[in-house]
């Protein structure tokens, strides 16, 4: 029998100007009942997070990514690919770890990533040592051999994460990936999804109730709540910002201080009572600590304590949730 | 990548086509399968009326081999439609205890350890998935029945003269009739499958759609003085497409225009009901 030549290449690189997720009136509806409302969106981020509380659509909408579900209205966009009329070819790029348990009873843990990637279309050859390297990559190296059904929780865990990995995808989708980990698990599993993403070969999206997940790993972020985009923020330029915030404890005169700060550009709030003055202050691109400190050496004032503002995503999503929606 | 170093790598070599990856089902399927004993014993068993049917065609066309037992060619069976038809009858009822084993075992333990969002999540539809699991029944069911039957067929036709012309027909009907029956019960044993998550369960679900069915088909014949109980007889279904099919006359109380029919209908049940349960996710109204 002649082997029949394999497809030439692994799927076009997708175009580099496309972001991740592009959402565009996205609406589902499930049961006839509407889960996700309307979402709007451009996302480019190395991890993208998906947050919101149990039942806010966070992973109807992965599932609607994935083609599980058909859009009542609007459309979503992975890498410029319509996930309506390219639904075989975004699955190409796409690497899926789902929430739930997910097993194929009676495998191996290698021969279960091996059946994966030969469905991703991986030449049984190839399909096997890269279910080796996958297995090795998430930590399963030595139970590689053992039916997935005797592992434990947090080594599904990541058997899921190996399948999800095997076949090179472009674009991670991890649902809950720290669900049922206890907290060694939990910390493995997320230090694998950051070195993921550092290395910048794969991007992901990463759905999570935990803030903390998703705080630690997400460079961007999607927060919904009720089916609708309750924010979305660029966390990394959250992070800038609150580096310029700053809140000074001082001890001298501090309207002189504050006078003079506003010259040099900064914007000036003074908050103390008297006797323990506090000023806060936003750094204009230009100006830094060292400044502030020269400033109030000049002016005879001491600065007692010096704090960055830290508006966490804890503070980001209380205020989504409390706000409600942008869209 | 060495072990070793333990870090991503992107894919970049090439890719299978994907007309053909629904096989890669079967190939992972037929390891854990023939894992049994018990299966690889049965599944050789299957092959004992072939063998048999060969001896016969051998010792029909081999005149020292007759002197040498002490028999006539008269003695023996006739090679023609009825020896293809009673033949494909033994394999039909060894067919089925293969799908009674193989079957509850093929969807079941997806749906139950929630893996079909692991298949459908990749370049593979579900149309390819249920190909696949068909596959899985269909090439094994080929392999003990239109094979083998087409293999004899070849060898008879080879050693009689004027044997192909008077019986040309038989031919066809070993590939159309054992199609039929491979395909009805690849579709029934799956459709079960999909509907039962327990083996045993499903194994009973599929002895009473053959035999409890038959069996009330035949008490609404008797009932009711009519032959139409009959359509829930699947055995018998088969019986008049083969009977028709061979162009013999056996005792079957449907003409084989119905029953074609009623197995086209049983078909398309079977369909809908992996349809309605082969999904990612399952929509909770």
């Amino acid at each position: 029998m002649v082997a029949e030549p394999l497809a030439a290449a692994p799927p076009a690189a997708p175009p580099a100007t496309s972001p991740v997720l592009a959402l565009d009136g996205l609406e589902v509806a499930l049961g006839g009942r509407p889960i996700l409302l309307g979402l709007s969106g451009s996302f480019s981020g190395r991890c993208i997070g998906l947050l919101g509380p149990n039942g806010a659509g966070k992973t109807t909408l992965l599932h609607t990514l994935l083609g599980f579900h058909k859009p009542s209205r609007g459309t979503a966009r992975i890498f410029g690919r319509d996930i309506q009329t390219e639904g075989r070819e975004i699955r190409r790029l796409i690497g899926y770890m789902p929430e739930n348990d997910s097993f194929i009873a009676g495998l191996s843990g290698v021969r279960f990533v091996r059946l994966m990637a030969e469905l991703s279309g991986l030449p049984p050859s190839q399909a096997l040592e890269r279910a080796h390297e996958a297995l090795f990559y998430v930590g399963l190296g030595e139970a590689r051999y053992r039916k997935t059904e005797s592992y434990s929780q947090g080594m599904r865990q990541l058997a899921k994460l190996a399948q999800a990995l095997v076949h090179g995808p472009r674009l991670l989708l991890l649902d809950e990936p720290t669900n049922a980990l206890d907290p060694p698990a939990r910390e493995r599993m997320l230090k694998l999804v950051k070195e993921i993403r550092d290395q910048g070969k794969i991007q992901i999206v990463l759905s999570s109730h935990l803030l903390r997940d998703v705080e630690e790993c997400c460079d961007e972020v999607l927060v919904l709540k009720a089916g609708r985009v309750a924010v979305s923020c660029d966390l990394e330029a959250e992070r800038r910002a609150n580096r310029r915030f700053l809140e000074l404890e001082l001890r001298g005169d501090d309207a002189d201080f504050a006078a003079a700060a506003s010259e040099l550009g900064c914007e000036a709030a003074a908050t103390g009572t008297l006797g323990r003055q506090r000023l806060k202050l936003v750094l204009p691109d230009g100006v830094e600590v060292a400044d502030l400190y020269r400033l109030a050496d000049a002016r005879g004032v001491q600065i007692r304590r010096l704090s960055h503002r830290r508006d966490s995503l804890e503070d980001i999503f209380l205020k989504a949730m409390e706000n409600g929606m942008e869209n | 990548m060495a072990v070793y170093e333990r870090t991503y790598r992107p894919y970049a070599g090439g890719f299978t086509p994907e007309r053909r990856r629904f096989l890669v089902l079967p190939r992972y399927a037929y390891g854990e399968v023939f894992r049994s004993k018990l299966f690889l014993i049965f599944f050789v068993l299957c092959f004992i009326p072939h063998l048999a049917g060969a001896v016969l065609i051998y010792l029909r066309h081999n005149a020292s081999a007759l002197k040498f037992l002490d028999l006539s060619a008269a003695q023996l069976l006739t090679i023609d439609g009825s020896f293809f038809f009673n033949l494909m009858g033994i394999e039909a009822t060894m067919c089925f205890l293969l799908s009674l084993f193989v079957g509850p075992a093929l969807v079941a333990p997806d749906l139950r350890n929630g893996a079909l969002p692991l298949y459908l999540s990749r370049p593979f539809t579900r149309r390819e998935y249920v190909l696949g699991k068909l596959s899985v029944l269909a090439i094994l069911l080929s392999a003990i029945t239109w094979v083998p039957l087409l293999l004899l067929f070849t060898l008879q036709a080879s050693l009689e003269d004027g044997w192909l012309a008077a019986n040309g027909r038989v031919g066809w009907a070993i590939f159309a009739g054992s199609w039929a029956w491979v395909l009805v019960l690849s579709l029934i044993a799956l459709a079960v499958s999909a509907w039962v998550k327990w083996k045993p369960v499903a194994r009973i679900v599929l002895l009473v759609v053959f035999f409890v069915l038959a069996g009330f088909g035949a008490a609404i014949n008797e009932i009711l003085d009519t032959t139409w109980g009959s359509l829930l007889n699947l055995g018998e279904l088969i019986r008049a497409v083969w009977a028709g099919l061979f162009g013999i006359d056996v005792r079957v109380r449907l003409e084989p225009g119905p029953a074609w029919i009623a197995l086209a209908a049983v078909c398309a049940v079977s369909l809908v009901l992996l349809a309605r349960r082969i999904k990612a996710y399952e929509v909770v109204r």
